[in-house]
């Protein structure tokens, strides 16, 4: 459908490093316009990093991106175009919802206002009240509604639903979604909540050891990847055709996540469709070290 | 106006589900010919799946002659999926929803009573296969 989009995020080789720490390796990646991108990696895997970098808060050590088309920047014109809500989410406990859309109209060229109130009406969020006194998801929906009231074309959101019940995160996603239908708007969004972000998503970007593992529509990237269950045998044969992302073993039996290079021949693997959690699972696990590997081989019976 | 119910731990994709459900309400005749779905904005809004989904379930019905956009308007159903006409299958869900009262009070649990149901469909299928 909208693989020839232009892309909203173009990154080459983009690295960070803070002193002796690389946050960030080599990431290259493109998000097309209009999807829903989910950043998904274990903690320290540099997501808000690159979050960071794409919003123009953290300069690059290396490589290139391009956002909307232009180096990420702290001036005007280019802030007009992006909403970044951060994890702790940026509100001032003690103004109220109304005075923050004063302030965003003072800030921002083209502000929303009625937007704003009439979403914060719709969710019985009272717009007097200091914004201190809400529940976490009533802050959560504040801070989107005033971001999508800069009617930004790219919205970049750092776990926005980690402190949330189930209900309000529901509530927050489908406001999110909703205003990506209404057109123009790009979002990428991280989290590891990964049943809501199968259901709002469809474009992944997973980052593990500071490098991307994984970027591109998510249909199309479980598309090509397969879990092969066969009896316990070497996988030398499996690994000169595919790309071998994980194997665990039992005494008997191996189970390999394989980036598919082509068909599978051998009818001694059973092979399977992957889902979007076992395929994560699989990266993160790679990267994990022997420290997670027990986990990924409880049926070991020697 | 019908509205989805999309889950999200079955193996059906979601978009899978939004095309199921409206054949459903289709041979159910709760949604019929000249109808309106509902807009991408309304599904999106009330059960947070990406638009894209909703706009593959659409473009898919459309595809099968069942629904038809119209700039501006909405989508709206233009035709029925192949089959008996809209009622039969309410008339046999009565039906069987009796039999399955029968069979719980019979001392059967959800899972006989999948499987005694694909025994019979399968016998059935190979009946017709020997006819």
């Amino acid at each position: 459908m909208a693989s020839s989009n232009p892309a909203v995020i173009q990154t080459c080789g983009l690295s960070k490093r803070y002193r002796k720490v690389t946050a960030l390796s080599e990431a290259t990646l493109t998000v097309p316009q209009g999807r829903i991108s989910a950043l998904i990696g274990p903690n320290g895997a540099g997501k808000t990093t690159l979050l960071r970098l794409l919003a123009g808060l953290a300069r690059p050590t290396g490589g290139e991106v391009a956002v909307l088309g232009g180096a990420p920047r702290q001036d005007p014109a280019f802030l007009a175009e992006i909403g970044f809500v951060a994890q702790e989410i940026p509100l001032y406990r003690r103004l109220s919802a109304e005075d923050h859309i004063g302030v965003g109209a003072h800030l921002n060229p083209r502000w929303d206002a009625a937007s704003v109130r009439q979403r914060l009406k719709g969710l019985n969020i009272p717009l007097d009240q200091t914004v201190g006194t809400l529940s976490g998801g009533q802050r959560a929906q504040v801070a989107l509604s005033l971001t999508l009231a800069k009617r930004p074309r790219l919205l970049l959101l750092d776990e926005p639903v980690a402190a949330l019940d189930p209900l309000a995160r529901r509530q927050f996603l489908a406001h999110l979604a909703e205003a990506v239908a209404g057109g123009g708007l790009t979002v990428v969004l991280s989290s590891h909540l990964l049943a809501d972000l199968e259901r709002v998503c469809d474009h992944l970007i997973l980052l593990a050891a500071s490098r991307v593992q994984l970027c591109g529509d998510i249909d199309t990237v479980l598309a090509e990847h397969q879990v092969l269950v066969g009896p316990r045998k070497d996988t030398t044969a499996i690994e000169k055709a595919h790309t071998l992302v994980q194997a665990t073993h039992t005494a008997r039996q191996s189970t390999l996540l394989i980036r598919v290079g082509g068909p599978v021949v051998d009818p001694a693997w059973e092979a399977a469709d992957v889902g979007l959690e076992e395929l994560v699972l699989g990266y993160m696990g790679q990267h994990a070290g022997p420290a997670f590997s027990h986990l990924t081989s409880v049926g070991e019976d020697q | 106006m019908i509205s989805f119910r999309l889950d999200g731990r079955s193996v059906v994709p979601p978009y899978l589900q939004i095309v199921q459900q409206v054949r459903q309400a289709l041979r159910m005749g709760v949604l019929d010919v000249g109808d309106k779905l509902p807009t991408v904005r309304e599904v999106v809004a009330a059960t947070a799946v990406n638009p894209n989904t909703v706009l593959k379930a659409y473009r898919d019905l459309e595809r099968d002659g069942l629904v038809e956009p119209r700039a501006g308007h909405g989508t709206f159903v233009v035709g029925r999926p192949s089959g008996p006409p809209p009622g039969t299958h309410s008339r046999l869900a009565r039906s069987l929803a009796q039999w399955v009262r029968g069979a719980r009070e019979a001392g059967l649990d959800d899972e006989s009573i999948e499987s005694l149901l694909r025994i019979t469909l399968q016998a059935a299928a190979d009946e017709e296969e020997t006819a």
